[in-house]
């Protein structure tokens, strides 16, 4: 049973923010983590959840928002079904990067931050994903995709409009 | 704490420990630039303007955040710190626009000050500037996002100041940006909107042209205006506002209403009603001619004309139906000297007690229930605005401080802020000071009497209470009569304050506008002022006792000064249908429409003379703005007695052998009259007062009114707040038959009794606050 009486997330999430709530000296620490997982949950942190998270932890809306939007790995708006994000920091720019970045465009016929028609993909450039091992690397949801060229990211793209990729939003 | 020693440009200083280098430095008279720092708001140090060099630290430092230490030796000015200031300067400049000839704050603008002392005219920045629309937040605040330096000055004062936190910060890195508590996808509008008490704080704070103000915007320029210190007219906390005033065809328009002039007991802070509500003085519904009824209709007529007729009827009537056919009701908006004129008019001129007003706080009761009590530690016990502000405890009694006393609820936070100040709130509804409160014990509705008698058990809120050895009593306006009494008796440790509506409730109650008392709560018979003056023994009508009196046909004539019974007390208007009604007022009121003569009068914003707040804190109003057509009360009501035939010279005495105000209470308006009277002294002349100067009344009352005669003359035209108590002895003795008339106005935030119908800027901030933004919070439920 959660602690909010209309939760807009499921049981097991709600749960889970009864939870993460209690475990720090101060409430408002567990702000980042819930932001997250509403986001998994929903796809983006909707107003609904912002206003929810808010009241969970005891804050204003608008303390809520400040973090939120401080976070560039948070969203306010929905992506399509398999969210592209492209590194272009310095590893992955020197390993082409931006080439991967524009092939994408071309491909996928959208811009940063955008969604096709179709619902499927959206395309964002993001700063540091963490791979520069790999480089240049793609992050589609929460899998990993490195050492591309663009013709490695055809088949990656091609995969998962097959529907052979994880679903996580 | 203990002093400390150290050097700051070659010159030796001592602080307290524990004091900022910056606050330090500005004591002893050298100035350190900053933008993110605010006396009083915790601490940023963001802007990096503040860098000094501070001897064997490996960086320049900012003196914002650094305490000062035993041995520090700083250096404030040098070539390295000029050219680390004028860096910051080109980083700060490096989105902002160079509109300074348009944006309000040019002439104002700490960023330009900055700018022209370091001189960061070329920047290394070659992007295209990032530019931003401008947004409006509320029908008053203005957000110009290319202009902020991101101090976050705004952010403090709304959070921790006055306890809103409206405004967040949003984005990162150089798309950063303040943001209002409702944004675009919850706005009904469409627009970024605030959610506050749109008291204007965040504007004030504002170093730069970031956040402009909706009233004074593009309409005028610091240097074009001039500026009067003087007295808020709204509420009975009684802050001190600067007016911007400008002249315009037919006499002197205020512009802005801030509080540059920071030396008043508010500090800086202003609320809504402060900064904007000025507006009911430039209404054009003023009424600017005297109106005098022939065939049913009111009719411009000349002053010859109103007063003559008004004083000569006013006489017949006296003589014809006696004095007791007569009443006279006062205001809450009068200068003390007017409403002590006032109540002379009626006992000496007219020769009756039937003299009463709109009674917002019952102060007879204060007044009495207070006198011979022992003073706590030495100290009277009536307390001042300043106690809530410095006081370690403070018990809330009643009252809504948000919204109807904005002042005193700025204090309390402040003084929990800075001061950890315990503060318990016993009240019948949730009020937002509860957010401060270290106990809250809630009351029923009605219930106050309930809550003395539970001071007399042990609980732990009353054992807080009681263990409180310098406790501050705050009183809210529903407790009045035997509870008010029996709340002082149950605290007999404690300092009290008693909140009252409207700038000068307190003023009226304290010059003797009652049937029941004169002036300084004395008794009709026995005492110094009773045998001064010749009026009756015995207590007259009451404000209802008039009107009942009206209505059996036993009140021949009534004069009303600057009040609207009529309305506030929904009197049925055939009551005065045989009455003759003289009334004074700025607007056609609903009592003006049923008077015989009405005669257009200036408002507190544009006459001079001295007012009290609720804390009984005495200031001096300043005639700031000016409209052409009226006259003061206090004119007026020495023109009606001439009229009637009195003998001025007892009213007012005036001529020879009285101190004379030099002028200085004319402020913007000074000039010829000052110069001939300084001319005057010079050559050994005396000044002699006209019976219209406010001033010729103010040694009467110095002379007359007990507590009164402890205000210093040149602490009030310094423009110094000084605080009253009543005498301690010989008081008004309440009977057990008193009426208990007091009637708050209970006002919300966004209103002010009778002025908010008249000031476009207060409806407009009502309105946005009932739509804009309330629809977010109605949908979010």
């Amino acid at each position: 049973m959660s602690s909010i009486a209309n939760s807009i997330f499921t049981p097991e999430t709600a749960a889970r923010f009864d939870k993460l709530a209690s475990i720090y000296p101060v409430k408002r620490s567990a702000l980042v983590p819930m932001l997250l997982y509403a986001q998994d949950e929903i796809g983006y942190v909707s107003n609904a959840a912002v206003a929810e998270i808010a009241e969970r932890l005891d804050l204003l809306e608008l303390d809520v928002r400040n973090v939120l939007s401080y976070y560039s790995m948070l969203r306010t708006a929905p992506v399509g079904k398999y969210n592209v994000q492209v590194c272009t920091n310095i590893s992955c720019m020197l390993r082409g990067g931006f080439e991967l970045l524009d092939h994408c465009k071309k491909t996928l016929h959208i811009g940063h931050k955008e969604t096709t028609a179709d619902g499927l993909f959206s395309l964002e450039e993001v700063e540091c994903i963490g791979a520069c091992c790999w480089a240049p690397a793609v992050q589609v949801n929460y899998d990993f995709h490195e050492d591309l060229t663009p013709a490695k990211m055809d088949a990656v793209l091609e995969d998962y409009r097959a529907g052979r990729g994880k679903d996580v939003k | 704490m203990a002093d400390v020693s150290f050097t700051v440009d070659g010159k030796k200083l001592t602080a307290p420990a524990g004091t900022l280098l910056i606050d330090a430095c500005k004591s002893a008279g050298i100035e350190i630039p900053a933008f993110c720092y605010y006396p009083g708001l915790s601490l940023q140090a963001a802007c990096r303007m503040c860098v000094v060099r501070i001897e064997k630290q490996p960086k320049l430092a900012t003196a914002c955040t650094t305490t000062v230490a035993e041995g520090m030796n700083v250096t404030t000015e040098s070539p390295e710190i000029a050219q680390a200031r004028k860096a910051t300067l080109q980083l700060l400049l490096g989105n902002h626009p160079l509109d300074c000839p348009v944006c309000d704050a040019g002439g104002e603008c700490e960023l330009q000050d900055m700018t022209f002392k370091y001189g960061a005219a070329d920047s290394f920045y070659t992007e295209p500037k990032n530019h931003r629309e401008e947004q409006q937040w509320s029908p008053v605040v203005y957000f110009d996002r290319p202009r902020c330096i991101l101090c976050y000055r705004c952010v403090r004062m709304c959070g921790e100041g006055m306890d809103i936190f409206a405004l967040g910060v949003q984005n990162r890195g150089s798309s950063s940006v303040i943001a209002p508590n409702i944004p675009v996808s919850e706005s009904p509008n469409g627009m970024a909107a605030l959610d506050c008490e749109q008291c204007g704080m965040c504007i004030d704070a504002c170093p730069v042209g970031a956040l402009t103000s909706g009233t004074y915007r593009y309409k005028t320029r610091p240097w074009e205006m001039n500026h009067v210190a003087t007295v808020c007219t709204h509420c009975g906390d009684g802050c001190k506002t600067t007016l911007g005033v400008r002249s315009v065809s037919d006499g002197s328009e205020i512009v802005r209403g801030d509080n540059r002039d920071k030396s008043g007991m508010n500090g800086d802070f202003l609320c809504n009603k402060g900064r904007y509500a000025f507006d009911f003085a430039n209404n054009i519904e003023r009424l600017t001619s005297p109106l005098v009824r022939k065939d049913g209709k009111l009719v411009p007529v000349s002053w010859e004309e109103a007063l003559g007729f008004a004083g000569k009827r006013l006489r017949e009537i006296r003589d014809e139906k006696g004095a007791n056919a007569v009443g006279v009701i006062g205001s809450n908006r009068t200068t003390n000297e007017e409403s002590y004129l006032l109540q002379k008019f009626a006992r000496t001129v007219i020769g009756t007690n039937n003299i009463d007003h709109h009674r917002t706080a019952d102060y007879v009761t204060l007044a009495t229930a207070l006198q011979g009590t022992t003073t706590v530690a030495g100290k009277p016990r009536f307390a001042s605005q300043r106690c809530v502000e410095k006081s370690p405890a403070i018990l809330l009694v009643g009252g809504d401080p948000t919204n109807e006393a904005p002042l005193t609820a700025w204090n309390i936070r402040t003084n929990v802020r800075l001061n950890k100040a315990r503060v318990y709130v016993a009240n019948h509804r949730d009020i937002k000071l509860k957010r401060q409160a270290k106990a809250f014990t809630p009351v029923a509705e009605f219930g106050y009497a309930a809550f003395i008698d539970s001071l007399g058990e042990e609980n732990e809120f009353t054992k807080a209470v009681k263990s409180e050895e310098k406790l501050l009593v705050v009183v809210g306006n529903e407790l009045r009569g035997g509870e008010l009494a029996k709340l002082i008796a149950a605290l007999p440790h404690a300092k009290f304050a008693l909140l009252a509506d409207y700038a000068n409730s307190r003023g009226a109650a304290d010059m003797g506008v009652l049937p029941d008392a004169l002036p300084g709560y004395q008794p009709l018979t026995g005492s110094a002022i009773a045998s001064e003056y010749t009026s009756p023994s015995e207590p007259g009508l009451d404000l209802l006792g008039m009107f009942d009196a009206a209505a059996n046909g036993k009140l021949a004539a009534l004069y009303v000064v600057g009040s609207n019974p009529v309305k506030r007390y929904g009197i049925d208007a055939t009551a005065l249908k045989d009455t003759f009604v003289i009334v004074q007022d700025m607007f056609l009121t609903e009592t003006a429409m049923l008077a015989d003569v009405v005669l257009p009068a200036a408002n507190l914003y544009e006459k001079s003379g001295s007012v009290t707040n609720s804390y009984g804190d005495v200031q001096l109003v300043s005639k700031a703005a000016d409209k052409a057509g009226v006259r003061s009360d206090f004119e007026m009501i020495v023109r009606l007695a001439d009229k009637f035939g009195h003998e001025i010279k007892t009213l007012v005495p005036f001529g020879k052998g009285l101190r004379a105000d030099m002028g200085q209470t004319r402020g913007a308006q000074s000039g010829e009259a000052d110069r001939h009277s300084v001319w005057l002294t010079a050559n050994n002349m005396e000044p002699k007062l006209s019976p219209f100067d406010p001033f010729a009344i103010l040694d009467e009352i110095q002379r007359l009114v007990p507590g009164y005669d402890k205000l210093l003359r040149l602490q009030l035209l310094s423009g110094n707040d000084q605080h009253i108590a009543p005498a301690g002895s010989g008081l008004v003795q309440i009977s057990g038959s008193r009426k208990d008339l007091v009637l708050p106005a209970a006002d919300s935030l966004f209103t002010s009794g009778s002025l908010t119908r008249y000031s476009p800027m207060l409806q407009d901030v009502q309105r946005h606050q009932a739509d804009e933004a309330a629809t977010p919070l109605a949908s979010a439920d």
